[in-house]
């Protein structure tokens, strides 16, 4: 395959941007699409030049790094992390347009590299349990209904990529955090800390300046774990309830 | 601050004062609705007249009124702050966006359609409300009983093509943002739920249609049997 790639330049944060086109040739149907972005930066390279800066780790799917808003849509074509997306998507003599995540909160490092620390520091807020620790507990001694599991479960499955805000025309976080606000609320052990932890989870997502949800469920269309938009109603019923009974004045 | 100044100036304190503002509109349109179907009475609009008389007058229909002025401002305030808010989460666009494939238009322009709204609710307050309150209206008598004869405003002005055409038109945008918005509303609220969604995303479609539809024909209905 033959391909145009538009892509999105930026030397630091501070710099101005711009698009560079860059073609290249013999890219195979296989290659999965950062397999052809390494083949670029292996020209780059080769020339001297300075190789695109993307950010990537596990390339299966599972750490969520691999964030790049592709033809007009966070991952590209299909609903999978940009990893797990394979050049067959593409057609030969196609120009791809890749630019970083949009959101104030998620400020372009390098090209196409962006901080996503404003996720970490959601989590840091509230998103975990505070546990004694002991010995290992036997297992089902808490008992937890399969379908609540399956739900909680569910929600778990969030790898923190940011495609949910990089598709929503709000830059809204809310699935990220409900997803967060969800898997703990859900399960026995996150009781202790349920109230505090949505309050103070919805609080931190305001201060990074997020967007606020107007529904289109753009998220929900685009997350690469199928995550539901029906943690975005969890999570308000807990902020609520926790806003409104909590002890945090 | 306290945790009610907090709360309202969250994320999600303003969108659930959009929904419940929202909401109350909606309860309000029916009403508006219902009651203006006496138009099609063929009466030489004397049932309206009695009704809009009972409207204006009745104790529990003005608190209502006040209600419905306040959700109408909450709501429009509110959805500044909102969209204010939303603009700078993004200050650097996209090039490329393929957002139709993950959302429908009438979601993503929540505003826009807002905004027509706002405007034809100026005209439609001006020609109708602020008249039938504050303006010169011919008095008409039923019985014993003396009548703003409103139906002969509204009959008047339903002659003119371009207001006919406005209000028409007007509803169409009315249509569209109610199709996101009714069920949008529930949602916010945190109402999702595998048994009632359906419903509610059902009931939403055949509101944003049947509503619109009918305040559409009143325009229409006068100015062809006129
Ligand atoms: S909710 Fe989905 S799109 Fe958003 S961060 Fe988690 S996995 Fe990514
Ligand atoms: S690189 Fe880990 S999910 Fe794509």
């Amino acid at each position: 395959m033959k391909l145009t790639l538009k892509i999105w330049r930026q030397k630091n944060a501070s710099d101005k941007g711009g698009f560079v086109t860059y073609p290249v040739d013999h890219v195979s149907k296989d290659m999965s699409f950062l397999e052809m972005l390494d083949v670029l930066n292996e020209q780059l390279t080769e020339k001297g030049e300075d190789p695109v800066h993307f950010d990537h780790d596990c390339r299966e799917g599972i750490c969520g790094m691999c964030s790049l808003y592709i033809n007009g849509k966070p991952h590209g074509p299909l609903q999978t992390t940009t990893c797990q997306l394979h050049m067959r998507s593409f057609n030969d003599g196609e120009t791809i347009t890749i630019e970083p995540w949009r959101a104030k909160a998620f400020p372009v490092v390098k090209d196409l590299v962006v901080n996503r620390s404003a996720f970490d520091r959601i989590i840091q807020a509230g998103g975990y349990v505070s546990v004694n620790t002991g010995g290992v507990p036997d297992a089902n001694e808490i008992p937890i209904p399969k379908t609540v599991a399956d739900l909680a479960m569910d929600a778990a499955q969030c790898i923190g990529c940011g495609a949910c805000v990089a598709a929503c025309k709000n830059a809204s976080a809310m699935l990220f955090t409900s997803a967060k606000i969800s898997q703990l609320a859900l399960l026995p052990q996150g009781q202790v800390e349920r109230k505090t932890r949505a309050e103070k989870m919805v609080a931190q997502m305001d201060a990074e300046g997020f967007g606020a949800c107007t529904n289109t469920g753009a998220c929900e269309a685009e997350c690469p774990k199928g995550i539901s938009i029906t943690n975005i109603a969890r999570m308000n019923r807990e902020y609520f309830s926790a806003v409104v009974s909590s002890e945090n004045v | 601050m306290s945790w009610v100044t907090k709360t309202l100036k969250s994320t999600l304190g303003r969108k659930l004062i959009m929904a419940l503002t929202g909401l109350f509109l909606i309860l309000f349109l029916t009403g508006h609705v219902s009651g203006n179907l006496l138009l099609f009475k063929g009466d030489g609009g004397e049932a309206f007249n009695i009704y809009a008389k009972f409207m204006t007058t009745n104790p529990a229909v003005k608190i209502l009124s006040y209600l419905t002025y306040i959700s109408v401002i909450g709501h429009i305030i509110y959805s500044i702050l909102l969209t204010q808010q939303n603009k700078s989460a993004r200050p650097v666009g996209y090039a490329e966006s393929k957002a139709s494939t993950n959302s429908t238009w009438s979601s993503r322009n929540m505003g826009v359609l807002g905004t027509i709204i706002l405007i034809f609710l100026v005209v439609h307050l001006q020609g109708f409300w602020a008249k039938m309150h504050w303006g010169e209206v011919p008095m008409v008598t039923y019985g014993e009983e003396e009548y703003k004869n409103l139906f002969l405003i509204v009959s008047e002005a339903f002659k003119q093509e371009w207001l006919v055409a406005l209000y028409v038109v007007s509803m169409g945008f009315l249509g569209f943002h109610l199709s996101h918005g009714f069920a949008s509303a529930f949602q916010t609220l945190g109402l999702n739920h595998k048994k009632y969604s359906p419903a509610i995303k059902a009931i939403g479609q055949a509101y944003c249609i049947v509503v619109p539809v009918l305040f559409a024909s009143m325009p229409l209905y006068i100015y062809f049997t006129s």
